[in-house]
């Protein structure tokens, strides 16, 4: 199998996690469609770095891994916070600032 | 760049050669903020905030010290450099840099005043970020008088993503850096004292579209990584120039990567988080991300167009014309409807990232100085802007309404005609910086050929002037509210902020040849490859 197919697979999640942010109401799910958008990345990377044949590509990966682990932190102790004050996790609910 | 030969023994990894001296600046602040860390761990509550206070203006004002240090380094700039790449091609040294990073500590060390006043609450911040609004354990932690002395170790942290943002020279190193100045950045939002729900929702609303927004950036990465085969800058530059093949992945790239850096300086279509952060977040912080922010995003944004897409100039401008002239035009006409002073600041930031673009698009020396100058002295007005937004107060909090600033300027003049200064600032009226600064954009674009983008800048400034002077009309001639926000006399560290944000933006009005000189001598040799 080239190489290139896991490109389109990988082109292919990150639509998916996309599209999933856009439609999804609820924040935690939204937030599970970035970490896809992410892991597309990943595998973008972890390919292309097969293609070129060198390690910059999997030194990124190992990277992104560290930095989507620090966002999860930071983002679920956010959503935490919102949902405990309002008992709801959806993206709609929350529409306090606006215009 | 040659590794240390130290291959005496055969399968020997070589060190790494890291120039420490030169990327102190960055060291310092990040061993700051850990040291904060530390502190909150090991000193007794009632001294936290002192040696937070005193780790924190310590910190930055070496780091600022030893900028302006490397900056006098003949060596670095010997024959003709245009700097020097450090840390194993990571981390670009040159003028450019090292002014988007002065100009980033000054900003930040005046921010860390707004943020640490006390003189109104306890603190700016909730007691505990944790307890839900209303709930029992918030009102116990309020009468306990607890305190959140983690934010000064996060602003530091924030603070040395952007000073490293600005420096990568690799997207890798671009984009941990990016994460590093948004996670503090996006817990700082939410962590308001009052309106808690405002900033929950400020919060949330940064966090998920931050986090959407670097995703794209990621894969914009990734895109250039496959078409080039390195994260390099000066790779993919190298690469451009001379592989005609794959142009897809390439201008997938640049797409990408520009949707994450537009993201992060407010530029429409990718601005919709930027009111509703400004107005949501604590005060101080909005003052944080208008400023040093926008300057890091902006000087990510030069470096990465500058150097990677230098010669790709016809392929991107197109499209950055059309950004360039959404941005001015959407931010100002937005602006006029806006009714809460806060999000009008922030519209207003909209705008004028728009005219920083219009600089951005010329990609010349002349069009790096003009948005350095710009970025410079918006950034100090804006703190001051947000600074006097904290000293109008009503009995819950500030007063953000533009109902009640009503008559302001017969009750207490002097704010009133400081924030009016601000405002002519950001109107560009001459004798203010603003003047100065959009005529070095506006002159740098049409240098440039962009003569339309010009004409369009002119006129949404006419139109962002006409919001300004309404609201100095407000301030001045509608008679004041009978239960009107009491003006409170600032704080020592308020008052500070205020005074340097007036001073300076009437001193570059008035006086604009030393930082112009400054910022076109930082911008002549562009950036270091």
């Amino acid at each position: 199998m080239s190489p290139a197919h896991y490109i389109f697979l990988s082109v292919i999640l990150f639509t998916i996690g996309a599209i999933g942010v856009l439609v999804r109401r609820n924040a935690i799910v939204i937030f599970m469609c970035i970490e896809l958008m992410l892991n597309a990345c990943n595998l973008a990377f972890v390919a292309f770095a097969r293609m070129h044949g060198n390690l910059d590509g999997q030194v990124v990966a190992f990277f992104v891994m560290v930095v989507a682990a620090a966002e999860v932190v930071v983002g679920l102790a956010i959503l935490m916070a919102i949902y405990r004050a309002r008992r709801s996790a959806s993206v709609d609910d929350a529409s306090l600032l606006k215009y | 760049m040659t590794l240390a030969s130290s291959a005496a023994v055969p399968g020997a990894i070589p060190a790494p050669i890291i120039e420490y001296s030169q990327l102190a600046p960055m060291l310092v602040v990040f061993s700051a903020a850990i040291v904060g860390v530390l502190v909150e761990a090991f000193v007794p509550r009632a001294l936290r905030r002192a040696v937070h206070l005193v780790v924190a203006f310590a910190s930055l004002a070496a780091a600022f010290v030893w900028t302006c240090v490397i900056a006098g380094t003949s060596s670095l700039f010997a024959n003709g450099a245009a700097g020097h790449v450090a840390a194993m091609g990571a981390v670009g040294v040159d003028r450019p840099t090292l002014f988007i990073q002065g100009t980033i500590l000054v900003l930040a060390f005046v921010s860390v005043m707004l943020i640490a006043d006390s003189s109104q609450d306890v603190s700016v911040f909730a007691g505990q970020a944790a307890a839900a609004p209303g709930s029992p354990e918030e009102r116990e932690g309020l009468l306990a008088g607890l305190v959140h002395t983690e934010v000064y170790p996060l602003v530091l942290f924030a603070v040395g993503g952007m000073l490293l943002f600005p420096a990568s020279n690799d997207l890798l190193t671009m984009f941990v850096a990016l994460e590093v100045l948004s996670l503090p950045l996006y817990l700082l939002c939410g962590l308001a004292r009052r309106r808690r729900l405002l900033s929950h929702e400020a919060a949330v609303k940064y966090f998920l579209l931050g986090a959407f927004s670097s995703a794209f950036f990621l894969f914009g990465i990734a895109m250039l990584y496959g078409f080039s085969g390195s994260v390099r800058l000066s790779s993919i530059a190298q690469a451009a120039s001379t592989n005609a093949a794959n142009d897809t992945l390439l201008f997938a790239g640049i797409a990408l990567t520009g949707v994450g850096l537009l993201f992060k300086i407010g530029a429409v279509p990718f601005q919709s988080w930027k009111p509703d952060v400004y107005q949501g977040a604590p005060t101080p912080v909005t003052a944080l991300m208008a400023s040093c922010t926008v300057v890091s995003a902006f000087g990510a944004l030069l470096r990465v167009f500058y150097v990677a897409f230098g010669t790709l100039t016809w392929d991107w401008r197109p499209a950055m014309w059309v950004v360039a002239i959404l941005t001015m035009v959407v931010g100002a006409i937005i602006a006029i409807t806006q009714r809460d002073v806060k999000r009008l600041l922030a519209y207003s930031s909209i705008a004028h990232a728009g005219f920083i673009l219009t600089a951005v698009i010329a990609a010349s020396a002349a069009g790096l100085s003009g948005s350095l100058f710009y970025l410079a002295t918006y950034g100090i007005t804006t703190i001051g802007a947000f600074a006097v937004i904290t000293l109008v107060r009503d009995p819950g909090g500030e007063a953000n309404h533009l109902s009640r600033w009503a008559g302001l300027g017969k009750r207490s003049p002097l704010v009133a005609g400081i924030f009016a200064l601000f405002l002519l600032g950001f109107a560009g009226i001459p004798l203010t910086s603003g003047f100065t600064g959009k005529f070095a954009v506006f002159q740098a674009a049409i240098g440039g050929g962009a003569l339309p983008l010009v004409v369009v800048g002119v006129v949404s400034s006419a139109i962002a002037a006409f919001f300004y002077v309404r609201v100095i009309v407000v301030m001045f001639f509608s008679d004041p509210v009978p239960d009107g926000p009491e003006v409170v006399v600032p704080s020592l560290f308020t008052g500070t902020a205020v005074a340097l944000g007036a001073v300076a933006t009437l001193f570059f009005g008035i006086i604009p040849a030393p930082l112009l000189d400054l910022a076109s001598h930082a911008a002549n040799q562009l950036f270091v490859r």
